[in-house]
């Protein structure tokens, strides 16, 4: 048998179950309508939980970013004050900071796609529900037994299905939900641990840009002795290609005590 | 004939298309007992393609069953076999 048969099938038997309880065909009704209202109920909250998560991971993601273009411009002034192991760890904190915040992009848009469909379906649920209690409501007035079970089983099939349908897609947005939710905590415990800088306390200071500031505080002509030198530096990786030893020496690292010292050793 | 895509909701698909479904549907059944992910998502695929270009969408106020349902565009192997199996998440 098909996919499609063994699916429908099995989908049919186990939503309409759901929905064949009471004894009495009218008492049926009642409390299948109580059902669809709570179900209603129930997809409103879910596309609201997911809005909320959305916007979460959105807040998420601005702050990485802010975090990202602070770590640029540390890396920078780092570099103008000839401080590369400065530069480098900013630098490196920041690719770190960019595959977080590519993940959390596409965690954005996955649930943005499903607050659409889940909104797309308490529409659908929202005039299926106004059409079952219109049914309802004929065959309770024109009730006979035999007649009434009849037109109750077809009402009930098509309106159990789409329940089963509506009830699948909210588990499914919540099931993302929470992953997202845990997912946007994990993110907000780095921060709060200090291991990403937390940028929503502005003006707080963190190892880079603490070490930026002693330097800067030091003299401005250290800075723009090294701005020199870092302008002079091409050379000095030329003439070390030439010595062929770049691959041995790790010369970037080894390079930069020495400038320092050069430094310190000029200006006392 | 009434065809559902779990999630996205009813299709009006004429007889004449369902020739080339059922086509498209032997290869989601076959991908999904060779336990094939990147198969299976291609068939699907292929198969809700096929549903949604056939057909126009079903009327939201009528309360038809599906003659067929098909699974929600992004469902994995593993939700089709719970589908299958009856003992995944269809709420009671």
């Amino acid at each position: 048998m098909s996919i499609m048969k063994r699916i429908s099938l099995i989908f049919r038997s186990k939503a309409n179950k759901a929905l064949d309880r009471a004894e009495d065909p009218r008492e049926t009704l009642d409390y299948s309508y109580q059902r669809q209202q709570d179900l209603l109920v129930k997809v409103r909250r879910g596309v609201a939980d997911v809005a909320t998560s959305r916007k979460r991971v959105e807040l998420q993601v601005n702050q990485l970013e802010q975090q990202a273009t602070k770590l640029q411009g540390q890396a920078e002034k780092a570099i103008s004050v000839g401080r590369e192991d400065l530069a480098r760890e900013a630098l490196t904190r920041k690719s770190g900071l960019a595959s977080q915040i590519t993940d959390l992009k596409t965690q954005h848009a996955q649930l943005q796609g499903e607050e659409e469909k889940l909104t797309l379906a308490q529409q659908r649920l929202q005039a299926k529900v106004e059409a079952f209690r219109t049914r309802k409501e004929t065959i309770k007035a024109t009730y006979t037994a035999a007649e009434a079970q009849t037109k109750i089983n077809e009402a009930m099939s098509g309106i159990g299905e789409e329940m089963g349908d509506v009830g699948m897609a909210i588990q499914r947005a919540e099931d993302k939900t929470a992953q997202m939710q845990a997912r946007a905590g994990a993110i907000d415990e780095l921060l709060a641990s200090g291991a990403l800088d937390d940028v929503s306390q502005p003006g707080g200071s963190d190892d880079i840009s603490r070490e930026l500031d002693a330097l800067s505080s030091d003299s401005d002509v250290e800075a723009e002795l090294a701005r020199l030198k870092a302008g002079s530096q091409p050379q000095a990786i030329e003439a070390s290609e030439d010595g062929g030893d770049i691959l041995k020496a790790e010369p970037e690292k080894a390079a930069e005590p020495a400038s320092e010292t050069t430094t310190d050793e000029g200006r006392a | 004939m009434i065809i559902r895509i779990l999630g996205e909701g009813q299709f009006d698909v004429p007889e004449e298309a369902v020739a080339t479904l059922n086509d498209l549907d032997a290869a989601v059944e076959t991908s999904v007992e060779a336990g094939d992910e990147a198969a299976f998502r291609a068939a699907l695929d292929a198969l809700l393609t096929g549903v949604r270009d056939a057909a126009a969408p079903h009327e939201d106020g009528s309360l038809d069953s599906s003659d067929l349902i098909l699974p929600h565009a992004d469902a994995t192997l593993d939700e089709v076999r719970d589908l299958l199996s009856g003992d995944g998440l269809i709420p009671g």
